[in-house]
């Protein structure tokens, strides 16, 4: 496998792991019809269908996948962090 | 690539004129009381099935027409040939067993009071043992895409079913609504952050409407019990396989129209009216939601996972898709279609529809999916209130 990330869009802000991710690795990302959307160096050990922050994502900050927004960071996700529960939060719910 | 008008299927003709892929003798408790009898009987004669479930009393209004509604379909279901019907009381039983007979086949019904179980279980067999020995002379005869009425829901999804299996059923859905099949979907609190592409795939501003009215009706119902659906949507399994808010969920859940155009709605378990593919009001729990779809009719399901749910069905084949490797690997025997390969380029989304449409003739001309050998037959009955 060439590549450890899939991306929907190649502008989303957070793109998927289809393999487990080790902390410090680079790792190419592709978008779903196999064009490269270059490498990111991981901040954290990610795992399998988990997300990898493909840009620097500031608290308050919309995160957008699909091309739209899946919710809203929590706290600063920078390039190449695992994005997921601690750091995003829906929209659309109050918790 | 497979064009589902080459596909051959074949069925089992009902009186009706509608085609079933199963040939059950289904006997139906039409309240909790009865569930014993009706397993009693099932026990006694081999080809029936008994559907026991905890409701049925003191259920009321739009409440009662659902659950009445559920369980006349799924002896109206073509996969049904006959249906025994036994309830404690006769009114209610008979009010179901009419419903069946609507489609012209055979349906008895037997209550208990006056009675007793085992008087009940004695002509209630002699009735099912009658029904076995027509239904098992049926044969099987060609059918066309176009007389296929399906379904589709995924559950336990994780992220992989956003990018890979949700899309495969759009893609096979975009290829069975052009051929003329009849298409179910819905899950109506999981399009929550994409309920606007819902709208926009929607065929008349009118059957928009109706959808983003059940849509806000379930927010509000939510709302006035002053919680919100964070914690159960999404679920402690999607976080686990990383998806973190609705809107990830359902921008993952919508992939599975496809860019099918939605043609009607539907209030939870009735008929579609027309071909292509209609949105039917439906929680989204597995169970529920497949068995609302069986009493709408849909004769098998392609259902999508992530993190490996192993739901199944008593009346309909439920067909299991799933692009996650670490499923597919520890969870096999629940995968009848593995679409891993997706994920490393070495599938792409036409030979993953392909697949999946191969794997549903299959299906439809008889091999039992994974959740049938596994005897997966969860059936559950939506409760839109509590009974008085």
């Amino acid at each position: 496998m060439t590549h450890g990330i899939l991306m929907h869009e190649p502008d989303d802000d957070v793109g998927v792991a289809v393999a487990d991710l080790a902390t410090g690795s680079d790792i190419g990302a592709v978008t779903l019809e196999g064009q490269p959307v270059g490498t990111v160096k991981l901040l954290a050990a990610v795992p399998l269908g988990h997300k990898v922050a493909m840009k620097d994502i500031r608290k308050g900050s919309d995160v957008v996948e699909y091309g739209r927004t899946i919710g809203v960071a929590t706290q600063d996700a920078p390039r190449g962090s695992h994005v997921h529960v601690h750091n995003i939060a829906t929209k659309r719910w109050a918790s | 690539m497979i064009d589902p008008k080459d596909l051959q299927f074949t069925g089992y003709r009902r009186p009706d004129g509608r085609f079933g892929v199963r040939n059950y003798v289904l006997i139906i408790p039409v309240d909790d009381l009865s569930n014993a009898a009706a397993e009693a009987v099932a026990h006694n004669v081999k080809g029936t099935m008994a559907l026991p479930h905890p409701y049925g009393r003191l259920q009321f209004g739009a409440d009662l027409d659902l659950t009445f509604r559920t369980l006349a379909g799924q002896g109206r279901n073509p996969n049904c040939a006959a249906a025994v019907v036994i309830g404690i009381e006769p009114k209610w039983t008979d009010r179901i067993v009419q419903e069946i007979a609507k489609t012209g086949k055979p349906a008895a019904g037997f209550s208990i009071e006056r009675s007793g179980d085992l008087k009940t279980i004695e002509a209630a067999s002699r009735a099912a043992k009658a029904f076995v020995h027509d239904a098992s002379e049926i044969r099987r005869e060609p059918f066309s895409v176009s007389q296929l009425t399906m379904s589709t829901k995924c559950g336990e999804s994780d992220t992989t079913s956003g990018l890979a299996s949700n899309p495969t059923v759009g893609r096979a859905f975009e290829r069975l609504s052009a051929a003329g099949a009849t298409l179910i979907f819905g899950e109506t609190t999981e399009v929550t952050g994409g309920e606007d592409i819902i709208m926009e795939l929607c065929a008349t501003p009118e059957i928009a409407r109706q959808f983003k009215a059940a849509f806000d009706d379930y927010q509000a119902l939510v709302a006035s019990q002053g919680v919100s659906l964070v914690g159960s949507q999404p679920t402690e399994g999607n976080i686990r396989g990383g998806l973190s808010t609705i809107e990830e969920k359902a921008l993952g859940n919508i992939q599975k129209a496809g860019r099918c155009t939605i043609v009607d709605f539907l209030e939870p378990a009735h008929e579609p009216r027309k071909p292509g593919l209609s949105f039917m009001d439906s929680s989204s729990a597995a169970a529920e939601m497949v068995t609302l779809c069986a009493a709408a009719g849909s004769v098998v399901h392609f259902f999508t996972t992530g993190q490996g749910n192993i739901i199944g069905n008593p009346v309909i084949p439920v067909i299991k898709l799933s692009a996650n490797p670490l499923t597919v690997a520890t969870m096999a025997e629940h995968v009848d279609v593995d679409l891993s390969p997706m994920l490393r380029f070495e599938m792409n989304l036409d030979q993953a529809a392909d697949a999946a449409l191969a794997m549903l003739e299959r299906t439809i001309n008889g091999r039992l999916t994974c959740a049938e050998v596994l005897r997966h037959h969860e059936f559950v009955l939506t409760k839109l209130y509590r009974s008085a």
